[in-house]
């Protein structure tokens, strides 16, 4: 055990999985700048359902033999465009998502059952590392990353208007329901992207929890969402560094890394509320 | 055929209405809300929007704003939308919304444009701070919202509408679920900036008391049935007798008018423009 975290095996391999740290920063940047209005806009569990739609698309990927980054892409930005078009009041929004979740992982066993090919692929989707990040992955990942980025930037302020104060927002003739559909889409790509590294079962450490440590502890929107992608660059990076050494799966070290952030942040702001 | 240069219209803002209804309709199917409904509202005047629930207090609000098209009749408002400032009732805000008082005032100058908002953002936020200056809302201004009481929430409101600096502001109900004193405060910062610049104020509500000094003209609305005129006139036994055709009793005591007899006139249901269509 005391060569669990063994620094010299660490900058050995740090070679090696440099296109994972890169995917690893782009999925960081793009995860922190949407948390916060991922969280502001109560979609946790939205983001959850979106990427177990990922990991059936992903597990159809496998079984018909094209780039599970492809498949998962196509499941989670269906299952966007399902939440997003199904679920127009806010009342039945979770029960939608339960309904749609609960068929497409079911789909999602089926396809790997009748899977034949390696197992480590298979569990890979759903606790992540699924393959090794090759090129034409990583140019998938920074092309839907740039892509995304750049629709958030001609969005962001009537988005953050309909997610904070949609009352006043559709007043002042904000296209709220198209804005919803649309970051749908946006958040269903990230998360498909984050399958990849995470899995299917652990995005939310990136897309959720980065977002709630920092809005513990601030309540300026810009403070929020810099926090938030020093947050998940910290836990993605941190999380991979630390993963090296033992050889164990990247999601644990990452979800452990963000959650302790968020245990921090959470008494920092308890000491805050006591103050007041 | 499409005709270019069409003569620009030159209008001035203190003889011209700077909300204009003529003939307007609502209906959805059968059910007709108002009809032939002509509502001139001038520049700094006050127009208060009375009537029981369901009688298109509301619809009336969403029309003005663009959200809603007529079945009948046209409708103008001076400046277009953008120069409407709109104050919804108050409603609870998350205790954890990463959200301050100034971000909200902020979202009324420009929330619904485009991109990220980096540019002019000295100007806007010396925009900002003077809309919060003028509703004295500077000492809460960098606090997490929700946090925040009912009554500064609604000053805020105040300041978010007015900093787009509009030519008419829409009120739908902003009184309600505050106390007395606050009520006060929020009723006098509207008043004080129809005066001062000459906003027109359309202010929908149940209650009419809180509102009562302020107000020049009322337009009463039930079951499709209407009056508009001063409040001596509209707020008589007699008016709201035939407006609800059942028997109606004003009362006036000291500076307050009660209403007595129509057993739906003071509801106090929260609706809202965004609920509806």
């Amino acid at each position: 055990m005391e060569n669990f975290f063994d620094f010299q095996l660490t900058v050995e391999l740090l070679g090696y999985v440099q296109p994972m740290l890169i995917a690893g920063a782009v999925l960081g940047l793009v995860a922190g700048l949407l948390g916060p209005l991922v969280v502001t806009r109560k979609m946790a569990f939205a983001v959850h359902g979106t990427s177990e739609l990922a990991f059936t698309g992903g597990a159809a990927a496998l079984l018909i033999g094209i780039g599970v980054g492809y498949g998962a892409l196509a499941g989670s930005v269906i299952a966007a465009l399902l939440l997003g078009l199904l679920s127009r009041r806010d009342s039945d929004r979770d029960s939608v998502i339960g309904a749609i979740l609960a068929f497409g992982l079911g789909l999602g066993v089926l396809f790997l059952a009748l899977y034949k090919g390696r197992a480590a692929n298979k569990f890979g989707l759903l606790t992540g590392q699924v393959v090794s990040v090759g090129s034409t992955d990583l140019w998938l990942l920074i092309g839907s990353s740039v892509a995304v980025l750049a629709v958030l930037a001609v969005i962001y302020r009537p988005l953050h208007f309909a997610s904070v104060d949609a009352a006043v927002a559709v007043a002042r003739g904000v296209p709220v329901r198209t804005l919803s559909v649309v970051f749908a889409v946006l958040v269903g790509v990230a998360t498909a992207l984050s399958v990849q590294l995470v899995g299917a079962l652990l995005v939310l450490s990136l897309m959720i929890t980065p977002a709630a440590a920092a809005s513990r502890v601030t309540a300026s929107p810009l403070r929020a969402t810099l926090l938030a992608v020093v947050f998940a660059e910290v836990s993605v990076l941190g999380g991979m560094l630390l993963s090296l050494a033992p050889g164990m799966p990247v999601s644990a070290f990452v979800t452990a890394v963000s959650f302790f952030i968020y245990l921090v942040c959470r008494l920092m702001s308890g000491k805050r509320e006591r103050v007041q | 055929m499409t005709v270019w240069g069409k003569t620009a219209q030159v209008t001035d803002r203190s003889t011209r209405a700077a909300v204009a209804l003529r003939g307007a309709r609502l209906s959805y199917g059968d059910r007709v809300l108002w009809d032939g409904l002509d509502l001139d509202v001038a520049p700094g005047e006050f127009v208060a929007v009375l009537g029981p629930n369901g009688s298109g207090k509301t619809s009336l609000i969403r029309v003005l704003l663009g959200l809603q098209p007529l079945s009948a009749g046209t409708v103008h408002v001076a400046g277009g939308n953008r120069r409407i400032g709109y104050i919804p009732q108050q409603r609870a805000i998350d205790v954890s919304l990463t959200l301050r008082g100034r971000d909200l005032v902020g979202f009324g100058l420009d929330g619904h444009g485009w991109g990220v908002g980096w540019r002019h953002r000295r100007e806007r936020r010396a925009a900002v701070d003077a809309a919060l200056e003028s509703v004295g809302a500077m000492r809460y201004a960098d606090a997490p919202i929700g946090l925040l009481s009912g009554g500064e929430q609604q000053r805020l409101r105040v300041a978010q509408a007015l900093v787009g600096d509009p030519e008419v502001l829409l009120c739908d109900e902003p009184l309600l679920s505050l106390d007395l004193a606050h009520q006060r405060v929020v009723s006098d910062l509207i008043d004080a900036r129809r005066r001062a610049a000459d906003t027109a104020v359309l202010f929908v509500t149940h209650e009419i008391n809180p509102i009562l000094p302020l107000v020049d003209r009322v337009l009463y609305l039930v079951d499709g049935r209407f009056r508009i005129g001063a409040p001596a006139e509209v707020m008589t036994s007699r008016t709201l007798t035939e407006l609800y055709r059942t028997n109606v009793e004003v009362v006036r005591v000291r500076d307050q008018i009660h209403v007595v007899g129509a057993q739906h006139v003071c509801e106090d249901e929260p609706h809202h423009v965004a609920d509806e269509g």
